[in-house]
Order: C-alpha cells, then structure tokens, then sequence
C-alpha cells in the first residue's frame, strides 16, 4: 500500500494530470440556489452568484478592498485586550479555542479588522467583521477595536462605517462581552459628538447582542441584499411563539419594509453609495464654479464700450 | 406553603415536621414546645449552611423564586406618591416595563423596573418581564423627561431577556433596546440600577449602564441564560449547571470583574423569606450610592458613567 500511495499514485498523477494546470478549487456552488459557479468569475463578481443574485459572506479583507477607494487602504494594529479573563471552559477551554483560531486566521487576530482609507475622496475609517472567527461574536477584542475605530475616526476627522457579520456576544467572555453593547454605543457616540458620519452597513448575519448596540445606531444603516438581521435567533422564536415564521422574517429586504434600515444596496454598488452618501454629509458646498478668462478681444471690447 | 427549591429538601422536611408538632400541641405541651424549638435551630443551622456556599446554579434557583420580590414590590415599599406613567408614544403600553414618577426618601425620582408579575394573571398581564420594542421606548422616554427635570433615575432590573417574537422583531428590538442603552448614557443625572432578581441578557443591559450598578447578593446577571449557553456550547439544555459555573453570573463574581459597584446583602435565606427586610437593606444601598452621585454636575455625570464601562475588562478573575 505504501509503495502504491507514496510512489506509483504521484507518477501516474504527474503523466494524466499535470497538477499545476488543474487547481481543484475552480468551481464554487452557490448556497442559495446551487448553480455551480466558476471560481474566478465569481471572485469578479465580488462573491455575487450570478444566477441568483445571493450575497455570499466574504472575509474582512476582500471587504475592506470593495469598500475603499480603488481598493487601497491601511489597516490598523488593535488593542490587545486581557485573554480569556473568565477561564471559560465548557466542553474545550476557551484559551484552547482561541489559540486554534488564531492559528488558522492569523496570530493575535479576533473577529474585527479596522482601516483607514478614502471613499469617494473622503477620508474614512472602516471596522469590518471577520465571519469566520468564532462567528464573528463580539468580546473585549471587538469592543476594543470598536473603540479604535471610533477614535481614529475622530482624531482623522473621517466618517466611520462599520459592517457587522456577527452572532452576537462571545458566551465565553461571560459578563464581559454583554459590556461591549454599552462599551461600543460610546464608541457610536465619540464618533457623532465630533459632529462626524457613522454608517452601518448591515451584513449577513447580524443578531443578538451587537444588533442590539453600535448596529442599530447609525446616522445611516444600509444592508446587504437578503442579510440575516434580528434581535433573537429564528429558532428562539419558533420555539416560544410555537408557529413557522413569515417568508423572509429578519431579512434586510423585511427591515426595509418595517423601516428599520434606509437602502438595501447589492455589494457592487456599495462604494459609489457610500461615496455620495458621505460627500453629501461632508462638503455641503457646491463646488467652486470655473468661471473662463475674458479673452483678450473681449477684454478689448469692454474697454472700449 | 412556602415554596422551597430542590436543594432545600431537607429544610422542607423540618419544616413541615415542625409544623406538624404545632399542630399537636396546640395545648402547651412542654416537650413538644422543647421539641420544636430544637428543631427550629436545627433548621435555622441548615438554613445558614445552604446560604453560605451556594452554587451558581442554586442561586440561579433563587434568583427566579417564584415568591422572591419584584420591581413592584419594590416601588410600592420604596417609592411614595409612585404615579405610574405609560405608552412609548409610538405604538403602546408596555406592561412588562413598570415605570414613572415618586418620591425616594424625599427626593422626586424616575423609577422604572421590568416586572415579572407575582401570580398568572399577573405574570401574563406583564408578558413575564419580558420587554417588546415599545417598552425598551418608553425607558428611554421617561429617561428623557427624567433628564428634561434633573430627577435621579432609579431602575430595578428583573428579567430573563427581551421578548423573541415575531412583532417584537417587526418593531425593532435590537434598535429599541440599543436606543435605550444610549439613553441611559446620555443622561446628565444620576442613574443607579438594582439587578434584583434575574438580570437577562440585552433585555437587561437596556436598563443597566448606570452610575453605580447594584446586585442583590443572590440574583444574577449574565449574556444568556445557563439553559441558552448550554445548549449552544454543550449542544444540550441538561449542562445548564455547568454553564451556569462558567459564565461567571453570580453578585460575587461580577463585584470582582468590576461590571457591578456594590453587593446588597440578602436575609437568611434569600429576599424571599423577608421581603420586607430585603426592601430595607435594597433602600439603604440605593440611597448611599445616590448620595454622593446628588452633588455631580450633568457633565460630570456622563463622564464618570462613561469611564466606568470603558475600564472594564481590564481586570479577570
């Protein structure tokens, strides 16, 4: 078995298919609708399916590449906040979760990734969340980094967009993590106080705890085609009201219908939006008219008359 | 009858054993007399034994105690001239939010608490202190007529979280309650909250950024229920003992992570044998966090709000 696995697979592998040529990750399928899309075209169409339109959840840094001007931008070092203040174990230590997360999306990450850049020539900080680190829940780290964001926004004077991807509040930082709801609402606050925007740009999913803080408290709140965005989970609900929910419960396009969230705006379109929003909210002016130099005749004309 | 929880068994033996023996003598019977008394110290032994080393699951038990006392109760000891005021303006009347002007100890004040109700009819009257988006509203409006006249806001928080339903979702939860977050922030007057029983999640963080943040010593106060976090991080509702353990919900641990200021001491027992001892002791506290709080000036206020919450974190356990 050793000698086929180890010696004879590879060459046959390297004479029927070369491997360089042949990446096995060509092909995505859509999780809405399950047309099979190609890899490249998908990563055109910024994670977009093309068949049905369904926004896939993306990672912070393809995020922030979208949303800033020609796709530059400078991330910040956040705070490293105390680790696991708790000693939070439930099934696995939190620590132990911790360490294997970061090891897979980097050392000393969590679930927020801030920037500073320019939207549509404006200058502007952008907080995203990361999915994928423990569902994007928020704990110090976050709120932490929240803080970051907000002062940077004022020390800059840049408008601060945030775009949460969260669960809700990290369980395994306890008390801690219910903290960062009134933690990033002054955050929120430093950042109107210095008479600057503060937009929300609502991604799939945002629940719970952060829902319940710095989300809802945008000058203006934008979402993402079909993004899940709720106070309590479906199943909570199911479970106590003891009925099916309405079709498209908790989904951007609903919020808009209940007047909870101003546009919803489909992921290729966000930063020509964001862009006007904030040069509105910024330069009130119009811009300097271009009045054209009096030709030398005419100047001659006026003199004469 | 009173109502005793799993781990008071033995308690509830003695009890009824010595209810039993009263029933007998009746006469005056000196043994019996000698009897009971013997055995009321042996309760009372047990009793304080319990007390003094309870787990976070059996203060969880206490902390929803069918007879402990709710924010009504509170009010009504607490409170003179209490004039309840209703509706968020918007949509309703929300009775799982008690609210409105009194005096305490002489000074006009804002109250406002999440009443759980004492028996069915009440308990459903007021949804069972769980709060839809119109009372998350009226918290913040009452918190602003409280701000428009300079009167302290005293808030007592007893609920297991936020209402999850479909037309509390419709009218936008998450914004009322982080409305009400920001509400309490903003204010330029002194806010001091009181968890007195349960202290649930969002729902109870709404009431909560206040001042100073008291505990009575044996409710609770956590980001989701044991039975929630234990079906998530241990797939089953049965761990909820060992997430109670884990989240670290109890007036103790909270007072070391510095999230709350100051523990009011409960009776022998829990609120619930001495509701009125229990309103006594809840009275004082308030009244010596408010003191100091009476001379700051608005801006002072917020600031001191403000930081308070900004250091936390900053110390584990």
């Amino acid at each position: 078995m050793n000698w086929l696995t180890n010696f004879v697979l590879p060459k046959i592998r390297a004479v029927v298919a070369p491997s360089k040529e042949v990446p096995d990750n060509l092909w995505d399928k859509c999780p809405n609708c399950g047309q099979m899309l190609f890899h490249r075209e998908l990563e055109a169409n910024l994670y977009v399916c093309r068949a049905c339109g369904h926004h896939m959840r993306i990672d912070a840094e393809r995020r922030l590449k979208l949303m800033f001007d020609d796709g530059k931008f400078t991330r910040i070092e956040l705070p490293k906040p105390l680790v696991d203040p708790l000693k939070f174990r439930d099934r696995k230590k939190y620590v132990d979760r911790l360490k294997e997360t970061q090891a897979k999306r980097g050392p000393n990450s969590d679930a927020l990734a801030v920037a500073h850049g320019t939207i549509g020539g404006s200058a502007a900080v952008v907080a995203v969340f990361e999915f994928e680190f423990m569902g994007g829940s928020m704990g110090m780290a976050v709120g932490d980094g929240l803080l970051a964001a907000a002062r940077l926004a004022v020390l800059q004077e840049a408008a601060m967009i945030v775009v949460p991807s969260s669960g809700g509040a990290r369980m395994q930082e306890g008390i801690l993590s219910l903290m960062q709801m009134p933690r990033t609402t002054i955050a929120v606050e430093e950042v109107k106080d210095a008479g600057l925007p503060y937009i929300v740009v609502l991604a799939d999913p945002t629940t719970g705890g952060v829902s319940a803080s710095f989300a809802m408290l945008g000058d203006i709140t934008l979402s993402e085609p079909g993004a899940v965005i709720g106070f309590a989970g479906a199943r909570v609900i199911e479970e106590t009201i003891r009925e099916k929910l309405p079709e498209g419960f908790q989904r951007a396009e609903y919020l808009l219908d209940h007047g909870m969230v101003d546009k919803v705006v489909a992921r290729g379109d966000l930063h020509d939006t964001l862009a006007r929003i904030i040069g509105m909210l910024r330069r009130r002016m119009p811009p300097a008219e271009v009045v054209p130099l009096p030709s030398r005749s005419e100047a001659k004309a006026e003199e004469r008359s | 009858m009173r109502h005793f929880l799993d781990f008071e068994q033995p308690l509830a033996e003695l009890d009824s054993k010595i209810e039993e023996l009263r029933h007998i003598s009746d006469g005056g019977d000196l043994n019996i007399a000698d009897e009971v008394a013997r055995l009321e110290s042996k309760a009372d032994k047990i009793l304080r034994q319990t007390y003094q080393k309870l787990s976070a699951w059996q203060k969880v038990q206490i902390a929803r105690h069918p007879e402990r006392p709710h924010a009504s109760d509170y009010i009504q000891a607490l409170i003179t001239d209490f004039t309840p005021l209703a509706g968020d303006r918007g949509f309703g009347e929300d009775r799982a939010i008690v609210g409105g002007l009194g005096r305490f100890r002489g000074y006009s004040v804002v109250v406002l608490g999440t009443e759980k109700g004492a028996d069915t009819e009440a308990r459903v009257r007021h949804n069972f202190g769980m709060a839809k988006p119109e009372g998350y509203r009226k918290v913040r409006r009452l918190m602003e007529l409280a701000d428009r006249f300079g009167l302290p806001v005293l808030t007592l928080v007893d609920t297991a979280g936020a209402y999850p339903g479909v037309e509390a979702e419709a009218r936008g939860q998450a914004e009322a309650i982080a409305r009400s977050i920001e509400g309490c922030l903003k204010l330029k007057v002194p806010l001091i909250a009181t968890i007195i029983g349960e202290g649930g999640s969002g729902g109870a963080m709404a009431l909560a950024a206040g001042n100073a943040v008291l505990m009575l010593e044996h409710s609770i106060y956590s980001v989701i229920s044991p039975e929630g976090c234990a079906s998530i991080l241990w797939r089953s509702a049965e761990n909820a003992k060992d997430a109670a353990e884990a989240l670290r919900l109890t007036a103790q641990d909270l007072l070391k992570l510095g999230v709350i200021d100051q523990i009011v001491p409960e009776p022998l027992g829990g609120a619930h044998r001495s509701a009125s001892e229990t309103m006594t002791r809840t009275g004082d506290a308030i009244d010596a966090a408010l003191r100091p709080l009476l001379g700051m000036d608005g801006k002072a206020l917020k600031a001191q709000r403000r930081d308070k919450f900004l250091a936390m974190g900053k110390k584990g356990l």
